[in-house]
């Protein structure tokens, strides 16, 4: 591993003395507004947003209320823009509304992961020796797990609250980004800037915290947007299974809720369906662009 | 061997650890098994104080967490993995009807990503500015985003009930005559497990084209290849014979740790297309705190996986021998 993306936010600190160019902190975004899927996906992540926080405001009649006819395909007479479910509630509403929940669960579960999940991997890259045996093996364990199982049985005994869902799906998901930081604090850890604070005399904490984290940030964040996709896939299998909380439909939940129904109502499965793809798509692609803008020496893995 | 050895021993203390791990998940929860045939966590029908202790004596929840914890790994120790509180009978049975349709699933999933992955892999490798190649990045992501259990509605919507090709649910069509050969089933099962195996393994089919792409392109640029390209090998010897040898190295890597997430799809899966694998009996047996049939099946799913995880090390040692001998050099 060449350490040819470390130095990114130093030289932004330091004068630049090629005026004439964009300073290196634009380089990132310019890198990434070339890469047309990375910019479809955040286009595609705007409309989400729009949908499911700006829409509503305008859209008074937005309860998840039966409406009209169960089972009304878009496009019959009398039905809303996607149709009916099987209650007769408006899906465009209830997909409408779901996104909140679904994103809330996700987001939280994420930076519940990557707090685990740095915390655990700086540990270990840092001290190396048995504390990072030791702390490998733990992450090996929870790496070969059944992991939706496992989910299952946490949020199943301690009754599906957002903060069980929130809790289950970070305490197993964290390992991969406990091995990526891990790896990241093994290979700074002998770079010249961490050996020049060890010799100011800062302390341990003082070097991961202050020192090597803020260099192996560009690297958690890249990671991050691929994380809270993995989230809202894992929050939408444990709601399809029924594990959500009923008061709030989740984009998951509401899909299983319309299983039953199916074969008279496709579109019902098909919506809410459509809009986990799209998000999960949409943070894939802003992620795989955030990591060819930043971290170039990843690119095409 | 000696390693080997090793691996198997961390193997069992990993065993060991999720047995604990499970056992102390379900002490810390609220409510037990009593409670749940009491009337459930709604308490409708409330059993008597006295009943109630009886029951846990009867079925020796009334010992210490640690004692109940020593008794159970004993039993496991013997193959013993108790009763099932709820049906009255052996764990082992109820788990041994239901584990193998969900170990086909997953390994059915996982080889038809694997093999058709690797070699839309291969095949774009050898043209890595082609559309073609290009395509398969986003068709990775496509696929990664695709929840499995909605893939899976979405192709029966379309292959049993719009074209009526395949069944729509479970194992075995109920009309097959009882006296059908062994193939006729082998069929009628394939026929039922092709649609769930896809749509589970949609999710890894593009990341593993994805993978060996990257993996074969590296390859291809290294030296002992231009050697057999300039000895006039045939391009498909040299991309499927010499190649693809190293280039499934980080495939089987993969494989190993995806396991896990693989069974874990499953469970989804099976629910849609009624398959009778286990996922139905865990759900059941969470919420009926049927303690025994839940710890069995967490055992039994991560002992699986722990297995292929090992089944992978030794594959990773055959198909690289550098490993094997650098880390005889170290242990």
């Amino acid at each position: 591993m060449a350490d040819v993306e470390t130095t990114e936010s130093d030289q932004s600190d330091a004068p630049d003395p090629r005026r004439h160019q964009p300073p290196p902190k634009y380089q990132g975004f310019k890198m990434f507004m070339r890469n047309r899927a990375a910019v479809f996906g955040a286009v595609l992540m705007i409309g989400i947003l729009v949908v499911t926080y700006i829409l509503p405001i305008f859209i008074t009649d937005n309860k998840n209320e039966i409406i009209a006819e169960k089972h009304l395909a878009p496009g019959d007479e009398g039905a809303p823009l996607l149709g009916t479910d099987y209650l007769g509630r408006d899906v465009a509403i209830v997909v409408m509304n779901g996104g909140s929940t679904t994103l809330k669960v996700a987001g939280f579960a994420a930076i519940l992961i990557v707090g685990i999940g740095a915390s655990i991997g700086a540990a270990a890259g840092y001290y190396g020796g048995w504390v990072d045996s030791a702390l490998m093996r733990f992450t090996e364990f929870f790496q070969v797990l059944p992991g939706l199982l496992f989910a299952i049985v946490i949020v199943a005994l301690f009754s599906p609250t957002t903060l069980t869902i929130v809790l289950a799906i970070g305490l197993i998901s964290w390992p991969g980004i406990a091995r990526l930081t891990r790896g990241e604090f093994l290979r700074q850890k002998n770079l010249e800037y961490v050996k020049a604070a060890t010799a100011i005399g800062a302390s341990d904490r003082r070097i991961i915290i202050k020192t090597i984290l803020p260099n192996t940030m560009p690297v958690i964040i890249v990671q991050s947007s691929l994380i809270m996709g993995a989230a809202i896939l894992f929050e939408a299998g444990l709601a399809f299974l029924g594990l959500g909380d009923a008061s709030n439909l989740s984009w998951g939940f509401y899909l299983g809720l319309n299983r039953a129904s199916f074969l008279s109502n496709w579109w019902a499965v098909t919506f809410p369906g459509l809009m986990i793809f799209f998000t999960v798509l949409s943070l894939s692609l802003i992620g795989d662009g955030l990591q060819d803008a930043f971290n170039p020496k990843l690119r095409g893995r | 061997m000696r390693q080997v050895a090793a691996k198997i021993a961390q193997a069992i203390m990993l065993i060991l650890a999720v047995i604990i791990l499970n056992f102390f998940l379900i002490q810390i929860a609220p409510g037990d098994v009593v409670d749940a045939l009491a009337g459930g966590p709604d308490g409708a029908g409330e059993a008597s104080a006295e009943v109630n202790e009886r029951l846990r004596e009867t079925y020796g929840l009334d010992k210490p967490v640690l004692v109940q914890l020593g008794i159970y790994i004993g039993n496991v120790a013997r193959g013993d993995l108790g009763e099932s509180f709820i049906f009255n009978r052996p764990v082992t049975e109820l788990i041994g009807a239901r584990i193998w349709p969900t170990i086909l699933l997953a390994f059915t999933a996982l080889a038809f990503a694997i093999l058709l992955g690797t070699f839309i892999g291969t095949v774009a490798a050898r043209k890595p500015e082609s559309p073609f190649s290009a395509g398969i990045t986003v068709f990775a992501l496509i696929g990664f985003a695709m929840p499995a259990f909605w893939t899976g509605i979405l192709l029966l919507l379309l292959f049993s009930v719009q074209l009526d090709w395949l069944p729509v649910s479970g194992m075995n069509d109920v009309r097959l005559p009882r006296d059908a050969g062994w193939l006729e089933r082998q069929i009628d099962t394939a026929e039922h497990l092709l649609l769930p195996a896809v749509s589970l393994g949609i999710i890894y089919l593009a990341s593993y084209a994805r993978l060996s792409r990257a993996s074969m392109l590296e390859i291809l640029e290294s030296d002992y290849v231009r050697t057999a390209r300039s000895k006039g090998l045939g391009e498909r010897s040299v991309m499927f014979k010499h190649a693809l040898r190293n280039g499934i190295i980080p495939i089987i890597t993969v494989m190993g740790l995806q396991f896990g997430a693989v069974v874990s799809g499953a469970i989804l899966v099976e629910t849609v297309f009624a398959w009778p694998g286990i996922g139905r009996l865990a759900f059941d047996s969470v919420n009926r705190r049927d303690t025994n049939v839940l710890l069995g099946i967490l055992l039994m799913l991560s002992v699986t996986v722990i297995i292929a995880n090992l089944l992978t090390d030794l594959l990773y040692r055959v198909a690289d021998p550098r490993i094997r001998v650098g880390g005889e050099d170290r242990g």
